[in-house]
């Protein structure tokens, strides 16, 4: 495993009362990987559960969890509005459409990732822990400090990685900074079953003989995500569409239920010969 | 081996199975934090160290390194002509293991610095990472 120097080092998380909500970033490393449209899908789905959700965009200077979730209209406050202490978080928190459960922090467009104070976050996020089920932390790319803002103040992370070779790099990376304390469960997304078949593109297989992390779910590359996120309706309200479910799926995993992590349809043939590749360790 | 065998029967390797090979060797220089210079440098120095207990055969040594469950090991064959000492090993000629200075802190056992620096002249290039290259296994993988 990658040793992190000194400097580098994530502090593990911050010990929180039991009874407390769990706060999850999503992160990846590499830009452009999906993080905020998982952060933007399981918020929902987890929402459509029941659980009180609090997303926060952690991004700061590219917000974006905002008009994936619809809400870009309703924003008045942002992250550092609180954690600066000029509007209270119950002012700064916007509801997702028709659901009073799920709640959206934005990020501040206009500033600078710098400006975020890790102290502060990490004791604003241990504040939402204390009202709500799931916070789950948008991360912006990169590994310098606005990631480590993100994970500041998380319980545990989600690591989202695409079937490419530079992103499989940066989540082992990223997986080595954070180190076991946080848990780190995989989302592999945007693959295309087809591609793999054809022997063009890496199999969710081939992409955790490498990282070997608990598999959450795998989310097809789909073009309706690109028509939800037109319309800022994320796809996880659409349990008819497949990837809405998958979405949903992995939601249930995160909150504990036994349900077998979600492959994208014409990949079901071979889930067997993959699950087996993935648990029957060295293949060479 | 098994690139050999595809072009052999004429089918090109598919582009995942490239990836997925390119992957792997990056990833095995990610972790020992080296660049590639640096493990042939780090063979280099390794034969230096046993060459002075046993005369080997420099031309047939082999180091590789693998990863078993993200843990890195480095295996070393280095097949030996003789046992006769060229020389006592009481106090190391070079010592190429002076203490690590550029800021890739170890958290795992620390090697003593074997000697001085006497002989080389001090160089920043010295950028070592020890856990990881704790196992060396003479002998095994032919
Ligand atoms: N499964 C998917 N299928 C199709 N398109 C997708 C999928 N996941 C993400 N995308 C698209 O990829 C683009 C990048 O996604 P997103 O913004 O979620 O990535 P990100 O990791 O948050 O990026 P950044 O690092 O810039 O914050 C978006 O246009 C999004 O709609
Ligand atoms: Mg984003």
């Amino acid at each position: 495993m990658h040793q992190p120097t000194h400097d580098e080092a994530i502090a593990p998380p911050s010990a929180v009362p039991v009874a407390s909500g769990r706060a999850i970033v999503v992160t990846s490393g590499k830009g452009g990987v999906g993080k905020t449209t998982t952060s933007a899908n399981l918020g929902t789905a987890l929402a459509l559960r029941g659980a009180r959700v609090a997303l926060i965009d952690a991004d700061v200077g590219l917000r974006n969890l905002d008009i994936v979730m619809g809400l870009e209209n309703r924003v008045k406050y942002h992250l550092l509005d609180v954690l600066e202490e000029r509007v209270a978080l119950e002012d700064a928190v916007v509801a997702a459409k028709g659901m009073e459960n799920l709640v959206l922090l934005a990020a501040a467009q206009a500033r600078e990732k710098d400006e975020v104070d890790t102290e502060k976050m990490r004791r604003l996020v241990a504040a939402l822990r204390e009202r709500y089920d799931y916070v789950l932390i948008d991360s912006p790319a990169g590994i310098e400090l606005g990631f480590k803002n993100a994970v500041a103040g998380a319980s545990e992370a989600i690591v989202v990685c695409t079937p490419e070779v530079s992103a499989v790099r940066d989540v082992d990376r990223v997986v080595g900074l954070l180190g076991n304390a946080f848990k780190p469960r995989l989302i592999v997304n945007r693959l295309r079953p087809q591609l793999v078949k054809k022997g063009k593109m890496l199999s969710v297989a081939d992409v955790n003989d490498i990282l070997r992390l608990p598999l959450l779910g795998v989310i097809a590359d789909d073009p309706e995500i690109i028509v939800t996120t037109n319309r800022g309706e994320p796809l996880a309200l659409r349990n008819d569409l497949a990837t809405g479910a998958a979405y949903r799926a992995i939601a249930a995993r995160i909150a504990g239920e036994d349900v077998p992590a979600p492959m994208p349809p014409e990949e079901k043939e071979t889930l067997f010969g993959r699950i087996g590749a993935m648990f029957g360790g060295k293949r060479s | 081996m098994i690139e050999f065998l595809k072009r052999i029967f004429g089918s090109a390797p598919s582009s995942s199975s490239t990836a997925k090979e390119r992957l792997r060797l990056v990833l095995m220089t990610d972790h020992l934090a080296l660049a590639p210079e640096m493990i042939e440098r780090l063979k280099h120095d390794l034969v230096d160290v046993i060459s002075r207990y046993v005369e080997v055969d420099r031309e047939r040594i082999e180091v590789n390194f693998e990863e078993h469950d993200r843990a890195l090991a480095m295996l070393a064959n280095i097949p030996i002509l003789s046992v006769n000492r060229p020389e006592p090993p009481a106090v190391p000629p070079s010592a190429p293991l002076a203490s690590a200075s550029d800021g890739v802190p170890a958290a795992g056992a620390r090697v003593p610095p074997a000697g001085g620096d006497s002989g080389s002249p001090p160089r920043r290039r010295r950028r070592r990472k020890k856990p990881q290259l704790a196992s060396a296994a003479p002998g095994s993988g032919a």
